[in-house]
């Protein structure tokens, strides 16, 4: 039984075919099950360890290396601000304080309604308007205290659906062409992944 | 006075409306030179690459002919793009994937003709996601038009492209934690030798791995041959190169200026660039290269924009972005938060690196924060010997990857510069800046 809903699970095995390895997809796999579930969930994992023929703890390892990667739920959305140089000297920990206090949570923390997680960021490459927010990856350009309030309140409103898609969506653009492998060999290189593991988990005294 | 002369050659299309659309790059004579490119003999493409001496964009200053060169001699092989574009306060990448990535796509086709590679990889950050939307409908829509795919353009030659997304990690900036990334691991930077992934790169096949800025040239340097970069410039330091301008002055952003041509005072003070430092201070200090260079003070404002001209003065041009610090700057506060960046960041393979940046992080915060003391200063200079022997430059490396030697760059040089300020932090029991 997938974890992966249908849909999700046919976009995942085409990103697969992608790569000449299937362990390559293991980062694009991971965005997409966040995608579904918001976070990893222990689930998602086996199932990405299934599609990159890895191990659970194999996945696991490997994501939390990652800072967009979350092994615990976060909020809707993601709200990072960089200190980090160029924002330090435009107060950037000043609007990162400012933002505590806005959504009443400490840094790494959850509001209780599950809307927001508030993340300090490393530097996030837009320097020219620090300093630097985003939520889910997107660039709001919020550099003030006042634009970062009139921001929450535009999301807890329910706005900028559009442009902030909810978190772990990261890419909406679908590779539409290419030389994708043919099915029959996908599903042998499958097949063979499958095996490999197989024996390898026999193997283990 | 700044040289502002020099042909746009990276950045002719930002801010035309739609810049980021086939229809726009089409317009303006886009994939022309992949035209071009492959009525030539991929040979003849190297050679006017190697012409240019385009130095690699990424931060080492590699010479991207050579590096090419090196795979030449191999047959099977692939090209990655190096998108993950994560040093502090260098956003030129950024610039380019969101607003001109069919440029970007045309140099990747017209570099793996050259190189005779069938399959590339365009790795880009994870916290890009409006890039990553950008570059992959670029992809989408040059597959379309029979730009990618197979038999380019009627050529024979096929090319497949894929645009993988990172997921957050500095350290896969460095080329072979990228390329462990691109193959579904942690980002741990590889044990040297081989030093170069053009022996032992993805997969264990040779690879070629080079920045967007590098790969965005190709189409200007096809267009108008490689002696013609390399006319611009002086020595070593060919054509023109994004310098991504932060910090305390008036304007910041990226600009697009000739090597060697224009000195730090140029684009830190000139109305059409920085245009100074605000609300009238003066300046205290600048990173000239990201912040894994030394500091450099005002007495270096002259130095030139050149890979050797900065070099041979005891720092680096690196990734292209220099950042002003104006005089209510504190050094240490400045030097403590990419200190921190560098703890969080290391991979935690090697010990000095691992342990080093987090010690040095401590005792920059207890100095900024009042709980300072007098030996701390030699302390801190210790730490870093420890990290890169003999604080010199080039530093010397006691980690797998050069994110260990940059740690000590900006301690080792604020403190030679601002010595005083360093003590009176233990002196006043914390920040004088308050």
């Amino acid at each position: 039984m997938s974890h992966l809903r249908p849909e999700i699970r046919q976009r995942a095995e085409e990103i697969v075919s992608l790569y000449p390895h299937p362990r390559s997809a293991m980062l694009p796999l991971l965005h997409l099950a966040q995608e579904q579930d918001g976070y990893l969930t222990p689930e998602a994992m086996e199932e990405v360890a299934g599609l990159t023929g890895t191990t659970a703890a194999e996945v696991r390892g490997t994501a939390s290396f990652y800072d967009l990667f979350h092994l615990e739920p976060v909020g809707r959305y993601v709200v990072g601000v960089c200190t980090n140089i160029a924002c330090l000297l435009a107060g950037g920990i000043e609007l990162l304080e400012h933002a505590e206090r806005v959504l009443g949570i400490p840094v790494g923390a959850t509001t209780p309604d599950g809307l927001f997680t508030l993340e300090e960021n490393e530097c996030l490459a837009d320097c020219d308007h620090p300093p630097c927010v985003q939520v889910n990856s997107r660039f709001v350009r919020t550099t003030s205290a006042d634009q970062f309030d009139a921001l929450v309140s535009e999301l807890r409103d329910g706005g900028r659906t559009d442009e902030i898609p909810p978190f772990g969506t990261l890419v909406r653009v679908r590779r539409t062409v290419g030389l994708v492998a043919p099915r029959e060999q996908v599903a042998e290189e499958r097949a063979r992944v499958s095996i490999e593991r197989q024996q390898r988990a026999e193997a283990k005294p | 006075m700044a040289k502002l002369d020099a042909p746009k050659i990276v950045t002719a299309r930002i801010g035309i409306e739609g810049s980021h659309t086939l229809a726009t790059y089409l317009e303006h004579g886009g994939y022309e030179s992949l035209r071009k490119a492959l009525a030539m003999t991929p040979e003849a493409v190297w050679s006017e690459v190697d012409d240019a001496s385009l130095l690699g964009r990424g931060g080492a200053g590699f010479p991207a002919g050579r590096k090419w060169s090196m795979l030449r001699k191999n047959p099977v092989s692939y090209l990655v793009v190096n998108g993950d574009e994560s040093e502090p306060a260098t956003f030129k990448d950024h610039l380019l994937l969101e607003n001109d990535p069919h440029q970007l796509v045309e140099g990747v086709v017209i570099a793996a003709y050259s190189l005779q590679v069938s399959q590339a990889f365009i790795y880009i950050r994870g916290e890009m996601a409006l890039a990553l939307e950008r570059v992959q409908s670029a992809v989408n829509d040059a597959y379309a038009s029979g730009a990618l795919g197979q038999d380019i353009f009627g050529s024979g030659f096929s090319l497949d492209v894929v645009v993988h997304p990172g997921a957050g990690a500095y350290i896969c900036g460095d080329e072979t934690g990228l390329l462990e990334s691109l193959e579904g691991k942690r980002g741990f930077p590889r044990i040297k030798p081989p030093f170069f992934p053009a022996v032992m790169g993805l997969y264990g096949q040779p690879t070629v791995v080079n920045n967007i800025e590098t790969l965005s040239n190709m189409p200007w340097i096809i267009a108008n041959g490689g002696k013609a970069f390399a006319a611009l410039g002086q020595g070593r330091s060919t054509g023109t190169r994004l310098f991504a301008l932060a910090g305390h002055v008036n304007r910041p952003g990226v600009y697009e200026l000739e090597m060697v041509h224009n000195t730090f005072r140029d684009i830190i003070f000139d109305p059409a660039l920085g245009a100074g430092i605000r609300d009238g201070r003066a300046l205290k200090a600048f990173i000239p290269g990201g912040v894994s260079s030394p500091w450099f003070g005002i007495e270096m404002l002259d130095v030139p924009l050149g890979q050797d001209e900065v070099g041979e003065r005891g720092s680096m041009l690196g990734s292209g972005s220099i950042v002003a610090m104006d005089e209510t700057t504190c050094a240490v506060r400045a030097v403590w938060r990419i200190t921190k960046f560098f703890s969080r960041e290391s991979c935690g393979q090697c010990t000095p690196c691992r342990e080093g940046s987090g010690w040095l992080e401590r005792i920059l915060w207890r100095l900024e924060n009042g709980g300072g003391r007098h030996e701390d200063i030699d302390l801190l200079l210790d730490v870093c010997d420890n990290i890169s022997p003999g604080l010199v430059w080039p530093p010397q490396q006691t980690t797998i990857c050069p994110l260990g030697p940059s740690i000590p760059a900006s301690i080792s040089s604020a403190i030679s510069m601002f010595k005083d300020e360093f003590y009176a932090h233990v002196t006043n029991q914390g920040c004088p800046h308050g």
